[in-house]
C-alpha cells in the first residue's frame, strides 16, 4: 500500500461545492486518489458520493472547487472531456446497449474503420479480444450483450473504459448483482488493474469488500469529507460509525427470540414443489412468528421459489398450504387474498411505479380498503398512506410527489409499507436491504424482527449472509433449485460456516 | 420463468469459441420473415399458377406496386430502430407529389424536384424539432403532422389532381425502365442497398441502434441522442417526399391521396422484417422482404378474386400472424 501511494496523485478534487435548487449537497469535499490505488468511498444515502462522482465524470458542473488529473488542473464540463482525461465509470445501473454485441458496445463511437470509412466490426472484435486478454478474462466479443449475465456486462463495461485508455475507474457497488465467485473474480481483476497503475475509486456499502481490496477510504457525511485514512489504521466499527454518525450496536447480532409455542399446524407448508429447472422438489415449513432465511448462490433458485409461492410463476407440481388450506397459486391476486405478500428483489422495476406519488404507490394494494362505491375515497386514502408513512418512518417531505425522488432506502421502506398495509400473514422478502445505506438497513432488520414478534411468518432471501444470520431463526440452503441443508440458527456458529454450506463444500 | 433463465443458460460467454448444438444456434424467429415469404410465395404459386401469378409481368408488377412502400419502409426502419415512430410519411408523400407537380408545371423540372424534397426537409425538421427539442412523443408529433400535411395538400390543390407533363420526370421517377428493369425497382434497390450499408456499417447507423437500444447508455457514451432522433425523423420525411415523387412519376400527376395510409403498410413491413418495435435492432433487408410480403399478399388476393373488403380482412390476419411468429419478447 505504501508503494501505491508513492506513484503520485491520479485525481485531486479540492474543496468541491455543489448545490441543487439552492440545497447544498457538497460543502467543500476533498478527495485524493493515488496512481494504482484502490480508494474506497463510503457514506450513507445522501452523503454526496454519487454527486461527487458525477462531477468527476463530467455529468454535473461543480459550483466551486478544482479538479486536478495527474497534477494538471482540468475543467470537466462534459462526459467526453472526463473520458479524454482518463476517467472511466463502471455503472451501478449497467449502461450498455443490450441489442449490440460486446465489441460493438466497447467501441461505440470509437469504431475502427475500414475501406471508405465503413465500420470494421471484425477488427473491433479482434481489438476487444485483446483488451479482454490483458484483463485475463474470457468473454466472447461477438455475443449480444442482452444474452449475457450481469457479470459479463460488468466485464464489458470495464473493457470499454480500458479501451478508451481510462486511468481512473469508478466502480459503484460493483458486486451488488454478482454471485460470490464472480465477485472474487472481480477482486482479482481489480488487483491486476492496480498492478497496471490504474486507480480505482470503489463505492460500496460492504465493509468486508472494502477491507479486502481497498488501500484507503474516504468517508463522506452530509456533503463533507469526514476522514481519509489508510484502512490499516481504521476499524470497521469506526468506518460504520463515520457513515451513520452514531454507534450502531448489535445491528447484525442475532438475539434468540422466544419463537412461541410450536403450533400443531405450521403457518406455511410447502410440499414437493416443482417449477422449472430452478425449483425442484422443495419442501419446508414455516411457523407463525418465525423468520426463515433462504441462502444460496445466484441462480440457486431463491428468487424463483419466491415467485412460485407468490403465484407469479406457475408451479408444475406440489402443494402450498397456508394454515392447512391449500393456496391456489395461479396468480398474485390469489396469493394476496390468501395472506401472502412479496417484497420483490428489484424495487425499481417490480416494487414501485416510480413516476407515481408515494401515496399512490402505498395505496395500490390497498385500494379495496379505501373505496367509496366505485370511487377511490381520496381523503381516506391520504390518511391511510400517512399512517403507513409514520408507522415505517419513511422520510418523505411531500407524499404526493413521485416516489422516484426518494433515496433508495426510503423507496425500499415504501415498498415494505405498501405490502404490510395489506396485513399479510406471510411476508416474503427478496433482498430487502439491497442498495440501501447502513442506517436504513438496521431499521429494516429491526422491522423484520418486530413482524415476527407480532406473529407473522417471514421468509427472507438475502445474498448478505451476516444479514441472514442477524434475523433468521432457521436458514434453508438452496442449491440448484433444491433445499440441500436446513440449519437452525443456533447450529450456525459464524458466517464462514454458513458460507461453506452455501458453497456446498 | 423460462425467460428469466435465459441469461444464465445462454451459451457461456466465458467460452468464446464454444459451439452450440447444430440447431440451437439458429434463431429461427429472426428468419421467420424469409420463411413466411417463401411459404406465401409457394402457396400462391401453386394455387394461382393458372391465373398468371408466376408470369414475369405479374412478378415485376409486385415489385412496381411495392416500390414506394419499400422506399418509405427503409427509412422507417431507422425510425423504429431508434425507438421512435413516424406516422406522417404517407401524407408527406401526398404533399410532396402535389408540390412537385405544381412547381414543375410553373418553374420547370429542377424546381419541381427541389420543391418536392423541400417538403420532406421542412416537415422532417418540424417533426424532429418537436421530438428532440420539445420532447413531444414522436407518436403524437407525427400524428399531428399527418393531418397537417394531408390537409395542406388538399387545400393548395383544392382537391384537384395536378397533371405532370414532363416526360423526363415521369421516366426517371417511376414510369421508365432501365433496360428490362422497371425504374421503380432500381429506386427500391438503391434505397435498400444504401439503407443497409448505412445502418450496419457507419457510425451514424450504430448511433441510431444505440440510441434505440439504451438511450442512457448512448448518452453516457457521448452520443447526442437528441440530434440522432432529429436526424432520423428528418431522414424519414425526406425519403417519404422522394416516395411521393415516385407516386407522381408513376401516375403522372400529383394528388393529395397518393400515399394515404402508407405509414401503416411501412410500419407493418418494418416489424415483419424483424426490427424491434422497442428499438435497438433493425434489418433493412428484412424490411424489404416485409414490404414484398405485403405486396405479394395484395397481389395474390386480387388474382384469387377476393374483393377489396375481403382483401383487407385476410391481409390483416396474415400480418398479425406473421408478427406473432416473429415476436422476440
Amino acid at each position: 500500500m505504501a508503494q501505491a501511494l508513492d506513484g503520485g496523485l491520479a485525481v485531486q478534487m479540492r474543496g468541491v461545492f455543489k448545490s441543487f435548487d439552492g440545497v447544498p449537497v457538497l460543502k467543500g469535499v476533498d478527495l485524493e486518489v493515488a496512481r494504482g490505488e484502490v480508494h474506497a468511498l463510503a457514506g450513507g444515502n445522501g452523503a454526496g458520493k454519487s454527486t461527487l462522482m458525477k462531477i468527476l465524470q463530467g455529468v454535473y458542473p461543480m459550483d466551486g472547487g478544482e479538479i486536478l488529473i495527474d497534477g494538471q488542473p482540468v475543467a470537466l464540463t462534459s462526459i467526453q472531456e472526463a473520458k479524454a482525461a482518463g476517467i472511466g465509470m463502471v455503472f451501478q445501473e449497467f449502461s450498455l446497449v443490450p441489442t449490440l454485441t460486446v465489441a460493438q458496445n466497447i467501441y461505440l463511437t470509437t469504431e475502427p474503420r475500414g475501406a471508405g470509412g465503413l465500420i470494421n466490426d471484425r477488427e473491433a472484435g479482434a481489438k476487444a479480444r485483446e483488451v479482454f486478454r490483458t484483463m485475463d478474462v474470457q468473454v466472447n466479443p461477438n455475443a449480444t450483450v442482452g444474452d449475457l449475465s450481469t457479470a459479463y456486462w460488468q466485464l464489458t463495461e470495464i473493457a470499454k473504459a480500458l479501451a478508451q485508455e481510462a486511468r481512473v475507474l469508478i466502480m459503484d457497488e460493483p458486486t451488488a448483482s454478482l454471485a460470490k465467485h464472480e465477485a472474487d473474480a472481480l477482486f482479482e481483476l481489480v488487483q491486476r488493474l492496480k498492478a497496471r497503475d490504474i486507480s480505482i475509486i470503489y463505492i460500496s456499502h460492504r465493509m468486508d469488500e472494502i477491507y479486502r481490496i481497498a488501500d484507503r477510504i474516504t468517508v463522506l457525511r452530509d456533503g463533507r469529507g469526514l476522514f481519509t485514512r489508510p484502512l490499516s489504521e481504521v476499524t470497521p466499527a469506526q468506518v460504520v460509525e463515520g457513515i451513520v454518525g452514531r454507534q450502531i450496536e448489535g445491528m447484525l447480532e442475532w438475539g434468540a427470540r422466544d419463537a412461541g409455542e410450536q403450533a400443531a399446524e405450521p403457518l406455511l407448508e410447502v410440499r414437493n414443489l416443482n417449477a422449472g429447472p430452478r425449483v425442484r422438489d422443495v419442501s419446508f415449513t414455516l411457523q407463525a412468528g418465525e423468520i426463515v432465511g433462504l441462502a444460496g448462490l445466484m441462480g440457486s433458485g431463491r428468487t424463483e421459489l419466491a415467485r412460485v409461492l407468490f403465484g407469479i410463476d406457475r408451479l408444475e407440481s406440489g402443494e402450498i398450504l397456508l394454515r392447512g388450506q391449500r393456496v391456489d397459486a395461479s396468480d398474485a391476486g390469489a396469493a394476496i387474498a390468501a395472506g401472502i405478500a412479496l417484497i420483490p428483489e428489484d424495487r425499481r422495476a417490480q416494487g414501485l411505479v416510480l413516476d407515481h406519488s408515494v401515496n399512490d404507490n402505498l395505496l395500490l394494494p390497498l385500494l379495496p380498503q379505501v373505496r367509496r362505491g366505485p370511487f377511490v375515497n381520496d381523503s381516506e386514502g391520504r390518511s391511510l398512506a400517512r399512517s403507513l408513512i409514520e408507522r415505517f418512518a419513511v422520510k418523505v417531505a411531500n407524499p404526493s410527489r413521485a416516489v422516484r425522488l426518494l433515496s433508495g432506502g426510503n423507496q425500499q421502506k415504501v415498498v415494505i409499507a405498501k405490502w404490510l398495509g395489506t396485513e399479510p400473514d406471510l411476508l416474503i422478502m427478496d433482498e430487502p436491504t439491497a442498495g440501501v445505506d447502513i442506517g436504513t438497513k438496521s431499521e429494516i432488520l429491526a422491522r423484520i424482527r418486530e413482524l415476527a414478534v407480532s406473529g407473522k411468518g417471514v421468509l427472507v432471501i438475502s445474498s448478505e449472509l451476516p444479514e441472514l444470520l442477524a434475523v433468521s431463526d432457521r436458514v434453508l440452503v438452496l442449491r440448484d433449485g433444491s433445499v440441500t441443508r436446513e440449519l437452525p440458527r443456533q447450529d450456525i456458529p459464524d458466517e464462514e460456516s454458513l458460507q461453506l454450506a452455501v458453497q456446498g463444500v | 420463468m423460462a425467460q428469466s433463465t435465459v441469461p444464465q443458460t445462454a451459451p457461456a460467454a466465458g467460452e468464446p469459441e464454444a459451439r452450440r448444438g447444430p440447431l440451437r444456434g439458429i434463431e429461427w424467429r429472426r428468419y421467420v420473415i424469409y420463411i413466411g415469404f417463401a411459404f406465401v410465395f409457394l402457396f400462391f404459386a401453386v394455387l394461382l399458377g393458372d391465373e398468371g401469378f408466376l408470369s414475369a409481368n405479374n412478378l415485376l408488377n409486385i415489385f412496381r406496386q411495392t416500390a414506394t412502400i419499400t422506399v418509405i419502409a427503409v427509412a422507417m426502419t431507422y425510425v423504429i430502430a431508434c425507438a421512435e415512430i413516424d406516422l406522417s410519411v404517407g401524407s408527406v408523400a401526398g404533399l410532396s407529389s402535389v408540390v412537385t407537380a405544381m412547381a414543375l408545371s410553373r418553374y420547370g423540372l429542377v424546381a419541381g424536384i427541389l420543391a418536392g424534397l423541400a417538403v420532406g426537409l421542412v416537415v422532417g425538421a418540424i417533426n424532429g424539432s418537436l421530438v428532440s427539442r420539445l420532447n413531444i412523443p414522436s407518436f403524437l408529433a407525427t400524428l399531428g403532422m399527418l393531418g397537417v400535411a394531408a390537409g395542406v395538400a388538399q387545400w393548395i390543390t383544392a382537391s384537384a389532381p395536378q397533371p405532370i407533363l414532363s416526360d423526363t420526370f415521369n421516366l426517371v421517377f417511376g414510369s421508365g425502365n432501365l433496360g428490362p428493369i422497371p425504374g421503380l425497382l432500381v429506386w427500391s434497390a438503391l434505397a435498400v442497398v444504401i439503407g443497409t450499408v448505412i445502418l450496419s456499417k457507419t457510425p451514424f447507423g450504430r448511433k441510431v441502434l444505440a440510441t434505440g437500444g439504451n438511450r442512457t447508455a448512448a448518452e453516457f457514451t457521448g452520443i447526442n441522442t437528441k440530434r440522432i432522433k432529429f436526424q432520423v425523423l428528418l431522414l424519414s420525411s425526406v425519403v417519404a417526399s422522394l416516395a411521393g415523387m415516385l407516386y407522381a412519376g408513376r401516375l403522372q400527376s400529383g394528388r393529395f391521396q397518393w400515399g394515404a395510409g402508407d405509414e401503416l403498410s411501412a410500419i407493418a413491413a418494418v416489424i415483419l422484417g424483424g426490427t424491434s418495435l422497442f428499438g435497438g435492432a433493425g434489418s433493412v433487408i428484412g424490411t424489404l422482404f416485409g414490404a414484398l410480403l405485403i405486396g405479394l399478399i395484395n397481389n395474390g388476393l386480387i388474382l384469387a378474386g377476393l374483393d377489396s373488403s375481403q382483401q383487407q380482412v385476410v391481409r390483416g390476419v396474415i400480418i398479425i400472424l406473421a408478427v406473432a411468429l416473429a415476436r422476440r419478447k
